[in-house]
């Protein structure tokens, strides 16, 4: 199914219609418990963003701000920036006091200035009685000493795409679901000449998903509850030994690999299986010369290791607004509305599959069951755990990340440079070096 | 206050505002404001964040040489700082032999010599991350022309492993610098070829020297301070590259082609160590220092140039 523009201006027309909103345009589900928010005199917003993966996805979020713009007269700017910018620039906002009023940012952003963030607790409670509630995961990265700093917004969901009938041919009828029986798949596809590859190399996105899920689904952690670097434990060797046998069946050069290698590599037939956001099977259908692997492509989740249960990392964006705006009822009667169950989920079809709802009711979005291979990326929002678990979020935890500690602790392991040993070790010292500081 | 004590005032100021002194401090202070604020001033303010905690959105407190003493137990860094060494050794070293000796070529009297020379340029005028884009693609680990065509010629089996391995990274991060950085080279050295009088080369001839001869005793003490300023800057911007780097392999294959500028990025402004990635770019100074000294010490043989006392 592919949403265009013009589809989805129409369908939120026609959702503002049905609607029926009122003067302000706040008629939430549930009126007696919601906040009711009054933008300022003369209000206006400004809205740093990251550069949208999904042009759908963007003209949702527009036409929903438009909408706000109509019924509220307040005018909202859109900013965009690319993923890797969004970080530098909020921090700067924060820190300087001025520039953009909110921001959707990455990861563990709000944590780094928690001070400079508008308290939104009674909104963020609002928001999660009224649809559902959050999933922890993704609240975990919003919340501060038990308050809202930031909006859970979505997880952009990571999962695996295979060729079926490649798989198919290397004796396997369904895909395994532990890791023992991916290792098995992995090596029958590798003895098949039809390999996988994950990326070893400085991949942002990729690289640090596939890092995290061997730590964790072998029950690693890089940190304890109290933010005490534990990455060097039983656990984390076991995982790394199982990355080497991994490695083994790859296809070469995945240590040079960044985000977009494997999706290049998965869509020119020379990888049959891979870890990607539902990009790469949007990019298929668009290209006719590329229908037959779009016909054969299949996402599922990745497999569970010793752990018992399904973890990743997911990428994972938050919204937030800042202190020094000069409109704060404005920004949270902003964000009321953007989280409105119409708009909410007008959001979630335009980005067809490729944002993952924070609130639990939105699970019911028809975008996850119209069609199969949207269903594995329902679950990030799930299956998500926090950056630097299981200690608390903040600089340390986005450094350790941005620093790529645990991607070259696999790298260094598996192409030999450094026994599994080694590389922990190395890996604990430059941890260290953050969760100290 | 007196008149005669005014009038005397006033005429020392008028006659210090008339002197040429004031006149040229005048001239300067544009110069040295712009000076100031964009070159003293981030440079400064670049060694202090060097000896804070600084992280990005935070201010930093003075931690004295913390960041330091923690860099010199950081295999990461030292892999950066061996790497950005040999990088700038062996690439400059490739882009002085091959520069000058594509100077040389395009010295002689070549049919369309003038096309030949504008086009030499353009590895220079293309901006590096196009550049580096095209390697991007031309190393890549599955699809890289170079591998395809090897692979049809029926001489290797398996596609090479450019960018992943860490020797052959870095030799390919190296190619590249050296195919962009051929043309200044060879065009600076090219400008130092024509000034050489064509006489001392006939003179020479009629002594019967040979074409080695003529390029050893004439041609290259003669382009001695021109190789000399050219050699600087050449290494110069090879020690601070970044962008080849960073769209080649941000650092990788496990850190084998990180260079000083990229890690000093890396920690600096996505991991948000400001003072840690401050402290690396100061690192990176006394390099940069030493390479401006043997610069000016190569300049100062000009004196002997010039027929005047070494």
């Amino acid at each position: 199914m592919t949403i265009n523009r013009r589809h989805l201006l129409g369908a939120s027309a026609g959702l503002v219609a049905a609607a029926g909103l009122n003067r302000f345009g706040l008629t939430p589900a549930f009126a007696q418990s919601a906040p009711a928010y009054k933008p300022e005199e003369g209000a206006t917003l400004r809205l740093l963003r990251w550069v949208p993966f999904v042009p759908a996805e963007e003209a949702a979020w527009l036409a929903n701000t438009k909408k706000f713009t109509d019924a509220t007269g307040v005018q909202v700017r859109i900013d965009k920036e690319s993923w890797e910018d969004v970080r530098p620039k909020a921090a700067v906002a924060a820190n300087v006091g001025s520039g953009p009023d909110m921001v959707m940012s990455w990861f563990d952003d709000p944590q780094q200035y928690p001070d400079k963030l508008v308290d939104v607790t009674e909104l963020g409670e609002y928001l999660g009685s009224a649809h559902g509630g959050w999933y922890p995961g993704l609240e975990g990265y919003a919340k501060r000493d038990g308050k809202f700093i930031a909006l859970p917004l979505c997880a952009i969901g990571n999962a695996v795409v295979y060729r079926d009938s490649h798989m198919k041919a290397a004796g396997f009828s369904e895909f395994p679901k532990d890791t023992a029986g991916f290792l098995e798949l992995c090596k029958a596809l590798h003895a098949k000449g039809t390999p996988a590859g994950f990326p070893h190399g400085k991949a942002v996105g990729d690289g640090n998903n596939y890092a995290h899920w061997l730590l964790w689904s072998h029950g690693g952690k890089m940190v304890d509850e109290s933010g005490k670097v534990v990455i060097n434990s039983p656990e984390t060797l076991a995982s790394v030994k199982y990355a080497q046998e991994l490695y083994k069946t790859f296809i070469p050069g995945t240590e040079s690999w960044q985000d977009v290698n494997n999706n290049r590599a998965f869509l020119a037939g020379q990888v049959s299986l891979t870890a990607n956001g539902v990009s790469v099977y949007y990019a298929a259908i668009k290209d006719p010369a590329m229908k037959a692997i779009a016909d054969d492509m299949r996402s599922v989740n990745l497999p569970i290791g010793p752990v018992g249960q399904s973890v990743e990392l997911h990428q994972t964006s938050t919204i937030s607004i800042f202190k020094h705006t000069k409109y704060p009822e404005a920004a949270k009667a902003y964000l009321q509305f953007m989280y409105q169950a119409d708009n909410m989920n007008a959001w979630i079809t335009g980005a067809s599959a490729y944002c993952c709802q924070p609130l639990k009711e939105f699970a019911a979005n028809p975008v996850w069951t119209s069609n199969p291979i949207h269903a594995a990326y329902a679950k990030a929002s799930e299956t998500l755990r926090p950056n630097g678990y299981a200690g608390p979020l903040g600089t340390a935890s986005a450094g350790v990340m941005a620093d790529y500690v645990l991607v070259d602790m696999y790298a260094t392991a598996v192409t030999g440079q450094m026994s599994p040993e080694d590389a922990i070790a190395q890996a604990e010292k430059r941890a260290n070096r953050y969760y100290t500081l | 206050m007196t008149m005669t004590q005014t009038a005397k005032q006033e005429s020392a100021f008028r006659s210090f505002a008339r002197s040429n002194t004031a006149i040229g401090a005048l001239f300067m202070l544009p110069a040295a404001v712009f000076l100031l604020c964009f070159l003293t001033y981030p440079l400064g303010l670049g060694v202090w964040l060097g000896f804070t905690d600084a992280k990005i959105g935070r201010d930093g407190v003075f931690i004295g040489l913390e960041n330091y003493e923690a860099l010199a137990g950081d295999s990461v860094f030292w892999m950066a700082v061996s790497n950005t060494v040999f990088y700038t050794l062996f690439a400059s070293i490739l882009k002085f032999i091959l520069g000058l000796w594509l100077a040389l070529i395009l010295n002689e009297n070549l049919p369309f010599k003038s096309f030949f020379r504008a086009i030499i340029l353009l590895p220079w005028v293309v901006p590096t991350v196009l550049s580096a884009l095209a390697f991007w693609w031309i190393y890549d680990a599955q699809f890289s022309i170079i591998s395809w065509s090897l692979i049809q010629l029926g001489w290797i089996d398996t596609p090479i492993n450019f960018l992943g391995e860490p020797n052959n990274a870095r030799a390919s991060v190296i190619a590249a610098n050296v195919w962009r950085g051929i043309p200044f080279v060879a065009i600076s050295l090219l400008a130092g070829l024509q000034t050489i009088p064509q006489s001392l080369h006939e003179a020479a001839s009629l002594d019967g020297a040979t074409p080695w001869q003529r390029f050893r005793f004439i041609t290259l003490p003669m382009l001695t301070p021109i190789i000399a300023v050219v050699m600087t800057f050449s290494v110069l911007f090879t020690f601070t590259d970044f962008q080849l780097i960073y769209v080649l392999t941000k650092g990788g294959p496990v850190n084998a082609t990180h260079l000083m500028a990229t890690l000093s990025f890396q920690r600096g402004i996505p991991g948000g160590q400001l003072g840690e990635g401050a402290a690396i770019a100061v690192a990176m100074i006394p390099f940069l220092l030493a390479s401006i000294l043997f610069s000016f010490f190569g300049l100062q043989r000009r004196k002997w140039q010039q027929g005047g006392q070494d």
